[in-house]
């Protein structure tokens, strides 16, 4: 029992994740009919920002003292971080938080990425076959990625997790077991709460707010929404660059999980597509019931009972959960008539 | 023989590809690229290009993973090798073989779908390989460290008719070494066999059928055609082909790696075939060519060639000019790779072959406009 509810929670996280970026590749594919698969790569941007942020906060400017000596004989060298030299302690504590704080780089940053490139390029492929969508994103993607290799080089960069929620937390004694039975790590509580708050926000964006309301007018039926006087391409720009943040805050937060490389965003994209046609093209909330759902199962998948029955099940689950998926539901499990299909 | 005839025009592409083909160490020369590895490599992927290109040019059915039927390939010929001869003749009959009876099973389910699912099921199946090769089937695909031959292999064959030689052998033709330049037009005569066949299929009935499920597949059906088995012979074929060009990989260089069945793969060949001209006999070739050359060339050069290549420039700007060149090349290959496929795409959907008939339409005016004859990609509907 302990062991199944753990892998339940180590599914969590992860799913976020998957749930995350199905979600911003359904918002744009329901508002703006394009198939994106530069979405991955918005992940990764997202995760270079937090990267980005570190670097700026730990500058440091270095002093050559020469009145005491280093070990081998040269002056000392003492460096002080600007933001500590200019905060003092708060500084400090900036340093250590630097990945949640992030967040607030990556949102104006990611939003102009997404409308820029909605605006560049994704604007001209409405009216084009998914074919070509397909292509022409994913040789975005292909752009987006070398320019972080040639920037930030090919080594992953670890991010540290807050020192103070860096520990493990007994979930176990949240339900009665006994202390200690099920413990799980702080960051990935906080991360799956993240995800489901972002998750909740758009939602709440989508359903209660009147900006909302026209788009999701929009993704019915765009004509008639055009026709009554609305201007539902500039919506529909804003919601592609509130996808892109999307993607970019699931990348933020994912960097102590995964030291981001430049080239993460294709691993998750490739699973992100799956969990969206798992989950019914165009359909939000099949993307984050399937998100979860594949990240739990694959989670599952891994349990070393498991994988003596069927022995590398838990490479293949995701992509064996799709073909089944297709073939006895060609919608996807929450998929809408029609979408994709002709 | 009969299937030897055909008409004047397709014997006319036929005959100069040929010629270019052959010729390729001599004109390749003052290119810089005359040398067998790379001519081989140039050779070999214009192979796996026109196979995919019979699946998507013709049916319009965007498969993504055919990285995994040249691996299958590559793996088979590789354990050809391994058990029975180092004989390349039945290592590629191996290769296609297998690689055909995997395409039929992927096939007969993922063709059960169409549009952005097809590519997702092939996708992921293409995965499932990838993932079980490398994990799970290490005992047939030695993993990581990819499959190769040993000194304590069987060869059945081999050694019942010679002594074993004493270091590792290498693949031959009925005894001949295929090395360097023999490995080169092993794989060249083998490329002008797999463009014969394209031809016949581009000019047959059959492919007559495939187009026509590509421009529409539903007016199809309503004229009382199943369209499955049809669409379905050509994905056997297209992964065949990959096969075939998995195993001249495996002959020119007996080792198969798990990279080869990686996604980035598939997306490789996509993208040679995009640039090239989709649907078109000659494109596939040309942006396999492209693509492997530039690779081979662009990959080479390092900042001082880049810093030698702008001198003609002012002395303050040579500097911040070769420092954003140089992201472009060597190791950035990439980069350009990737905006020149967002170029193509954007400008150019039918590739170079397109551009080809454009800049023809300007000289003969008298021509019709090229829309006519413009390949449109389309997803298969």
């Amino acid at each position: 029992m302990d062991a199944i509810l753990a892998q339940l929670l180590n599914g969590l996280d992860k799913g976020g994740a998957y749930a995350l970026i199905a979600l911003g590749l359904t918002l744009v594919f329901g508002t703006l009919g394009v198939v994106n698969f530069a979405h991955g790569a918005l992940f990764m941007l997202g995760a270079f920002c937090a990267v980005t942020f570190r670097q700026l906060i730990t500058l440091e400017t270095v002093v050559l003292d020469p009145e005491q000596l280093s070990p081998w004989g040269a002056p000392l060298e003492i460096r002080t971080p600007l933001a500590q030299s200019w905060f003092g302690d708060f500084g400090a504590v900036l340093v250590d938080y630097s990945v949640p704080l992030s967040i607030l780089l990556a949102i104006p940053v990611m939003l102009l990425i997404g409308i820029a490139m909605e605006r560049g390029i994704i604007k001209h492929f409405y009216k084009r076959p998914h074919a070509e969508q397909i292509l022409v994103t994913f040789g975005l993607a292909i752009v987006l990625q070398e320019i972080v290799k040639a920037v930030f080089g090919p080594n992953p960069w670890s991010q540290p997790i807050p020192s103070s929620v860096r520990g493990a937390f007994d979930v176990g004694s949240l339900i009665g077991l006994a202390p200690g039975a099920l413990t799980y790590p702080l960051w990935r509580l906080i991360y799956f709460l993240f995800s489901i708050g972002v998750i909740g926000a758009v939602f709440a964006f989508l359903r209660f707010t009147t900006f909302g309301m026209v788009v999701r007018a929009g993704m019915a039926d765009r004509e008639t929404v055009g026709i009554l006087g609305i201007n539902i391409d500039r919506r529909f720009t804003i919601m592609f660059g509130i996808a892109a943040v999307v993607a970019g805050l699931a990348g933020v937060m994912y960097t102590p999980l995964l030291p981001p490389t430049y080239s993460q965003g294709m691993d998750f994209l490739v699973l992100s597509f799956v969990v969206v046609v798992v989950g019914g093209m165009g359909s939000l909330p099949g993307a984050v019931t399937a998100g979860f759902l594949l990240g739990i199962l694959q989670s599952f998948a891994s349990m070393n009972e498991i994988k003596q029955i069927i022995p590398g099940i838990d490479q293949i689950i995701i992509y064996l959960i799709a073909v089944v998926i297709l073939l006895v539901r060609p919608r996807g499990l929450m998929g809408r008539r029609g979408m994709m299909e002709s | 023989m009969d299937i030897f005839r055909m008409p004047r025009r397709d014997l006319i592409v036929f005959v100069i590809f040929a010629a270019v083909v052959l010729a390729m160490p001599v004109w390749l020369q003052p290119l810089g690229a005359a040398y067998p590895a790379l001519m081989q490599k140039l050779v070999i992927s214009a192979v796996f290009a026109i196979g995919f290109n019979i699946l998507f040019g013709l049916t319009g059915y965007l498969s993504f993973g055919h990285a995994a039927f040249l691996g299958v390939g590559s793996y088979t010929a590789v354990w050809s090798f391994k058990l029975f001869t180092m004989d390349a003749i039945p290592a590629i009959i191996f290769a296609v073989l297998v690689s055909g009876l995997f395409a039929l099973a992927i096939g007969y389910l993922s063709l059960r779908r169409s549009g952005i699912y097809f590519s997702i099921l092939t996708l992921a199946f293409a995965q499932m390989c990838y993932n079980l090769a490398y994990s799970v089937l290490t005992p047939i695909t030695n993993g990581e460290t990819s499959l190769q031959l040993t000194l304590r292999d069987p060869r059945l064959i081999d050694t019942a008719l010679a002594p074993r030689p004493a270091g590792l052998p290498s693949a031959g033709l009925f005894g001949n070494e295929l090395n360097g330049l023999e490995g080169f037009y092993f794989c060249a005569v083998v490329l002008l066999i797999a463009f014969f066949i394209t031809q016949k299929i581009f000019s047959s009935p059959f492919g007559m059928m495939l187009r026509a499920i590509k421009s529409n597949q539903t007016r199809m059906n309503y004229t009382g055609f199943n369209t499955r088995p049809y669409t379905l012979t050509a994905f056997v074929i297209s992964g065949m082909y990959a096969g075939l060009a998995g195993a001249l990989f495996a002959i020119t260089d007996p080792l198969a790696g798990t990279e080869r069945m990686q996604w980035t793969a598939s997306g490789e060949v996509v993208l040679m075939t995009i640039l090239g001209g989709v649907g078109t006999l000659v494109g596939p070739v040309l942006g396999a060519w492209l693509i492997e050359y530039f690779e081979n060339i662009f990959s080479a050069f390092n900042e001082n060639v880049v810093h030698r290549f702008f001198s003609f420039l002012p002395a303050e700007i040579v500097d911040p000019v070769t420092a954003v060149a140089s992201k472009f090349v060597g190791e950035g290959w990439h980069l350009t790779l990737g905006l020149l496929f967002v170029l193509v795409v954007v400008f150019l959907p039918g590739g170079i072959m397109e551009g080809v008939r454009r800049i023809g339409g300007l000289f003969n005016r008298r021509s019709p406009p090229t829309s006519s004859g413009a390949v449109r990609v389309q997803p298969a509907e």
